[in-house]
């Protein structure tokens, strides 16, 4: 029945190396979400604002990217990455790179559509106004349109940045030792799957509930 | 660069079927666990906005612990952790009919009837009180209004969200390569071990899938115009 103890035994294991990626491995959940997603939103307002840009040039190619991201599962992106880019450049890409590569490239594109509505959901007279009282394009964008973006935006990147942390789960698929990969190693030895998988469903249903309240105190904040 | 392209591989020779296999096994899967998806999210996210306690904590926990727990590890859940729990019988029978297909299955219905019940419960939280106190007046028990009244208009109302919930579903379901289901990502894979040829095969593998999204898409937007309640939602923008 129920075996508590591969969980007690193990838990340095999952924990430290899997989810912190502090340890012997190359690894840890954290240590690839958390660039991931700074990385991902910085490419995402380039990604984001490109498409709004005014000339075709400039808006078309963005809007493709957007566009293919979306229709093609990530678990594709990362393959690409994984077998073709090296095959390309010759040389051996570690998996960190790959995954991390594969998430920025991916959710850059989540990232930039939110940007875009964020940016949208901003009213037109504000930007008629910034101009009337003599403001450039970059001084309206940076002092009245952005501010007000951003906190419309905050419920939404802060959704996706959670699917970006479950999304890092699928970069055990590739061998980075993450929480998933480490449980499934422990599992290799132990058999337990059914305490070591629903364990480390807690561990991340912990990780993403909390980012999820965090959010919502922010909604709550009056604007 | 030295590499050398043959597209054959992907209609000639040995691994000439395995795209259409893999794409066939893709539909086959993502439809089975729409079907479930869309059960349990019509239910789960009904069950979230009626009156009573006890079912709405039921739902609020099914929502919340499965939507926010990546989908690998629920196909590793489904699929090694919860057989050997099952009774002899019910074992064998999984064994000899595909376990990998079902648990995968199961993983992403159950996994999505949670998102979906989400684009449910806000469709229904749209449509003003007054409907359903409406209906309680004509004399239709809560269930009753649920039935005819609340879920139909709801539906009506998330056809975009529950198409991009959907299209997610079908892009969600490579993740059953994991336990070797032999699903699309799966097959272009096998081809790309089998003939070395990675560009070849993973061109392929991801044409299809934006093929498959951008059509739904296309389609989906003809069914919203056709479905939207006249003069109830503003449209654009």
């Amino acid at each position: 029945m129920l075996d508590l103890s591969v969980l007690v035994n193990n838990f340095t294991f999952l924990i430290v190396q899997g989810l912190l990626g502090l340890g012997g491995f190359t690894g840890g959940t954290l240590r690839l979400a958390v660039p991931a997603i700074v990385l991902g939103f910085v490419f995402g307002i380039f990604v984001g604002l490109a498409r709004l840009a005014r000339a075709r040039a400039i808006s078309l190619p963005a809007t493709l990217y957007v566009e293919f991201f979306r229709g093609v599962p990530l678990v594709m992106v990362i393959f690409w990455i994984w077998f073709i880019v090296p095959q390309l450049l010759r040389v051996p890409i570690p998996e960190y790179g790959v995954a991390l590569t594969a998430f920025v490239i991916f959710e850059a594109a989540y990232f930039g559509e939110i940007v875009r509505a964020g940016i949208q959901s901003v009213p037109r007279g504000q930007v008629e106004a910034a101009t009337a009282l003599g403001l450039t394009r970059a001084q309206t964008m940076r002092f009245v349109v952005l501010p007000q973006a951003i906190r419309n935006m905050v419920p939404s990147l802060v959704t996706q940045m959670i699917v970006l942390f479950k999304d890092t789960s699928l970069a055990s698929i590739i061998g980075y030792v993450d929480l998933t990969k480490a449980a499934q190693i422990v599992n290799n030895r132990e058999i337990r799957p059914f305490e070591l998988y629903l364990f480390i469903a807690v561990v991340y249903w912990v990780c993403t509930y909390s980012m999820s309240q965090v959010a919502r105190r922010f909604e709550r904040r009056p604007a | 660069m030295s590499y050398k392209f043959d597209w054959s591989v992907l209609w000639s020779g040995e691994s000439g079927g395995w795209l259409l296999q893999g794409l066939a096994t893709t539909l086959e899967l993502s439809v089975l666990a729409w079907v479930l998806a869309a059960a349990l999210g019509i239910v789960s996210g009904a069950m979230r906005t009626v009156p009573w306690r006890l079912l709405r904590g039921l739902a609020t926990f099914y929502v919340e612990f499965f939507r926010n727990v990546p989908l690998l590890v629920w196909m590793f859940f489904w699929y090694f952790g919860v057989p050997p729990l099952l009774p002899e019988a019910v074992r064998e029978w999984l064994f000899d009919h595909g376990l990998p297909f079902w648990a995968g299955m199961f993983a992403l219905g159950v996994y999505h009837g949670a998102r979906m019940s989400e684009v449910i419960r806000s469709g229904i939280q749209s449509i003003p009180r007054t409907q359903f106190e409406a209906s309680l007046a004509m004399g239709l028990t809560t269930f009753q209004a649920y039935r005819v009244v609340i879920i139909p208009i709801a539906l009506r109302l998330i056809v975009p969200p529950a198409t991009s919930e959907s299209l997610n579903l079908l892009k969600n379901s490579s993740v059953a390569l994991t336990i070797s289901v032999a699903e699309l990502t799966f097959q272009t894979r096998q081809i790309e071990t089998y003939t070395a040829k990675a560009i070849e095969a993973f061109t392929a593998g991801t044409l299809i899938y934006l093929v498959l999204c951008v059509g739904i898409a296309i389609v989906m937007t003809r069914v919203e115009r056709r479905f939207a309640i006249p003069g109830l939602i503003a449209r654009g923008g």
